[in-house]
C-alpha cells in the first residue's frame, strides 16, 4: 500500500525563530497590527510503501528520529492518509 | 602526522584548510571525500571544513552529519583522534552529535561576515595550547547561521564543564552575550567535547593564518596541534 505522510516541523517554544520574527516586522509594516506573534515551520510531504497505516506510521517516525527533526529544537508532527 | 580535509558537496573552505596546514603549519594534509567511509591510515587530525554542504538544505549541516565519512569521524573521536570543525564543520558536528547544542540563524537576520574578536577561554586543549588563557585574538566569522543555542540547564552544564574553548569579545578583553556579533547564547563561539578532542567553532582560523589575509592569530591553533601531535603538549 501506498501512503502519503506530512510531517510538520515547528521550532520548539523558546527557541528563536528570526524568520517568524522577519515576517513579523513585514506584516505589521503592511499594516496588519492585529498579529502578536509568527512561527515559521516547515512541511514535509513523503510518499512511501507500508503494508499497513501502522507500519507506515512507525516508519516515519524513524524517519524524523534519523533526519528530519533535530529533538532538541523542534518537535515533529506527523499526519497520514492511504492514497492507494 | 597527518590531518584530513573533509570535501562535502557545497563545502567552500576545504582549500583554504588545507593550505593552512600543508602550506603554512606543516602539517601534512590530504582531502577525503564526503562518500568515503574510511579514514586515510594515519590520520590524527580530520578537519571538517566551512561551506554549505549539501546546500544547507533542512537544516545546516544535517545531510552531511548522516555521510559515510562521518561514521569514520565518529570511531576517530572516540580512540582520542583529533577533530575540527570550523564553521559549516561546526554545525555538522552538533547534527552529528559529536558536539553538544544547536546553531541557529543569526539573531540580527543577516549573514555577517566581519572580523571578530574572540577571547581564548582555555589553554589546556589541543587545540590551543599556544595561546595564553586569556588571550585576545582576530578569526573572522562569515555565516548566516551561527547563534549557539543550546536549553538553560544544559548551557550550565556546559560552562561547569568548561567545554566554552572561544568567547565573543571586546578590545577591552571583555567577553560574553553582549559581544555576540550574532546572538550566540553566553558569547560561546567556539566549544570541546567533555574529552577535549572534538572541537568546533564558528570564526575561521584558516582565514587569519598569513599576513596577506590581514592576520596571523589563527596560526596558534595549527601551532597547538602540531605540537599537541609531536607529543609536546600533551
Amino acid at each position: 500500500m501506498k501512503f502519503r505522510a506530512r510531517v510538520l516541523v515547528s521550532l520548539k517554544e523558546g527557541v528563536l525563530d528570526t524568520q517568524g520574527k522577519a515576517v513579523l516586522v513585514s506584516l505589521k509594516n503592511l499594516g496588519f497590527d492585529v498579529v502578536d506573534e509568527v512561527r515559521i515551520g516547515k512541511s514535509i510531504e513523503i510518499v512511501l510503501s507500508a503494508d499497513s497505516m501502522a507500519e507506515a506510521e512507525q516508519k516515519v517516525e524513524s524517519m524524523c528520529e534519523a533526519l528530519l527533526v533535530n529533538p532538541l529544537i523542534e518537535t515533529g508532527r506527523t499526519s497520514l492518509e492511504a492514497i492507494g | 602526522m597527518n590531518a584530513s580535509v573533509v570535501v562535502f558537496p557545497g563545502s567552500n573552505c576545504d582549500r583554504d584548510v588545507l593550505h593552512a596546514l600543508g602550506k603554512i603549519a606543516g602539517i601534512p594534509a590530504a582531502p577525503v571525500w564526503h562518500k568515503d567511509s574510511v579514514l586515510p591510515e594515519g590520520t590524527d587530525l580530520v578537519v571538517l571544513p566551512g561551506g554549505f554542504s549539501y546546500g544547507d538544505y533542512l537544516r545546516c549541516g544535517a545531510m552531511a552529519a548522516r555521510s559515510p565519512i562521518i561514521r569514520a569521524v565518529r570511531e576517530h573521536a572516540p580512540r582520542g583522534g583529533l577533530v575540527l570543525g570550523i564553521c559549516n564543520g561546526f554545525q555538522v558536528l552538533t547534527e552529528a552529535g559529536l558536539l553538544p547544542g544547536a546553531l541557529l540563524a543569526n539573531s540580527n537576520l543577516e549573514f555577517i561576515c566581519s572580523p571578530c574578536l574572540l577571547r581564548v577561554e582555555r589553554s589546556d586543549t589541543p587545540f590551543t595550547n599556544a595561546y595564553p588563557e586569556g588571550a585576545l585574538v582576530q578569526f573572522p566569522i562569515a555565516h548566516h547561521e551561527g547563534l549557539y543555542f543550546l536549553p538553560k540547564e544544559e548551557l550550565e552544564k556546559l560552562e561547569d564543564n568548561r567545554q566554552v574553548v572561544f568567547r565573543y569579545a571586546a578590545a577591552n578583553g571583555e567577553a560574553g552575550a553582549a559581544y555576540s556579533p550574532n546572538g550566540s547564547l553566553n558569547g560561546i563561539a567556539g566549544i570541546v567535547n567533555l574529552r577535549g578532542n572534538v572541537l568546533g567553532l564558528m570564526p575561521h582560523p584558516e582565514r587569519a593564518s598569513e599576513k596577506l589575509l590581514g592576520g596571523t592569530d589563527g596560526l596558534g591553533m595549527w601551532n597547538s596541534i602540531k605540537s599537541w601531535l609531536e607529543g609536546g603538549a600533551r
